[in-house]
């Protein structure tokens, strides 16, 4: 497994997958931070917990730790979550 | 627990206020009594939700302080630009009643039973809460694994757990740095968790040893990639960030 743990470039006030265990539950019903994603992009896989997060976005953006690339997007709609998973190659749940 | 895929909806329950104490003058712990509590692992969260009159909903993740089987407790640290921390740090009394969800999380836990492994945790700030938890589940459990913690605060009086930390049983070495201010004849360290001070702490990357960071992004970038620089294999430092303006 090859994860990264900090190259240069990502904003100090943005989180990680750690902060949103709870939204990830919600939208695959089941415990997903320690799960593993490969970036579409530059083809890193690293658990969910390593990803960058962004709070402040519309909805919730998640980005690759290695290229910044966007992996995945949640917007709330109501009780509806609309989710796109286009940045992620697989998403395996461990 | 930790590994384990529990399947199905993590609902928000009613939690009931049991307990508020004083950490330091911004840092507030809170037990919570929550009928519906499905057991925690070191290490995991909860989300904490706050309703307005009006229907505006925020919330917040906060790491649980106390170990698995202990009541539900989490440390706040107050934010003073936030919109969930200054109610429950400044306004929350016991028996008052909160919007709970968890746990949370199956990737910064620690187990309790990595025999072997020396256990490196590095902390920023309140990013000691989920350490709190670790240590005491190693106690409660009988876990005789060596435990280093480097904990990372602005000053004295902004230890967390300060008493129960300078009481550490055997096996926990307990390392502080203080950033900006030391009391009087301080002997400890001072300044940043930077290069030389990990590799002066940190176990030999030789011993296979497991890292948790916790802090601030900048202080978990900087800390993560210096531990992978003195030898560490980056799957052996998990890390955990959290904000500070507009995640509080």
């Amino acid at each position: 497994m090859e994860q990264s743990v900090g190259p240069a470039a990502i904003e100090d006030w943005t989180l990680d997958g750690n902060a949103i265990g709870g939204l990830l539950h919600d939208v695959f019903g089941t415990e997903m931070t320690a799960a593993v994603g490969t970036c579409t992009t530059c083809g890193t896989t690293a658990p969910m917990a390593e990803t960058v997060v962004y709070l402040r976005a519309p909805g919730t953006v998640v980005r690759c730790r290695t290229c910044t690339a966007v992996l995945m997007v949640v917007v709330q709609r109501g009780e509806q979550h609309c989710v796109s998973l286009s940045g992620l190659t697989e998403l395996e749940p461990r | 627990m930790a590994g384990t895929a529990v399947r199905g909806r993590l609902t928000w329950q009613t939690a009931t206020v049991d307990d508020v104490t004083a950490e330091t003058a911004s840092v507030r712990s809170i037990t919570l009594g929550v009928p519906d509590w499905a057991g925690h692992a070191a290490g995991q969260h909860l989300d904490v939700r706050l309703t307005a009159e009006d229907g505006y909903t925020a919330e917040r993740s906060y790491s649980i302080a106390s170990a698995p089987g202990e009541p539900v407790e989490i440390t706040v640290e107050r934010l003073d630009d936030g919109e969930v921390s200054p109610y429950l740090t400044d306004e929350l009394r016991p028996g008052d009643e909160i919007e709970i969800r968890g746990p949370i999380g199956g990737y910064f836990i620690w187990p309790g039973d990595n025999p072997g492994a020396e256990l490196l945790l590095v902390a920023g700030g309140s990013g000691v809460v989920p350490f709190r938890s670790m240590l005491r589940h190693r106690q409660n459990v009988d876990s005789a694994v060596p435990v280093r913690l480097l904990y990372s605060a602005r000053s004295l009086p902004d230890v967390i757990y300060r008493a129960e930390l300078d009481a550490a049983p055997a096996g926990v070495e307990i390392v502080y740095t203080l950033t900006r201010q030391q009391p009087p004849g301080w002997q400890g360290h001072t300044g940043r968790v930077g290069a030389p001070l990990l590799a002066e702490v940190a176990w030999p990357a030789g011993d296979a040893p497991l890292a948790y960071v916790c802090g601030p992004t900048p202080f978990v970038e900087s800390v993560a990639s210096a531990l992978v620089d003195l030898g560490y294999p980056a799957g052996r430092v998990k890390t955990e960030r959290y904000g500070g303006v507009g995640v509080s």
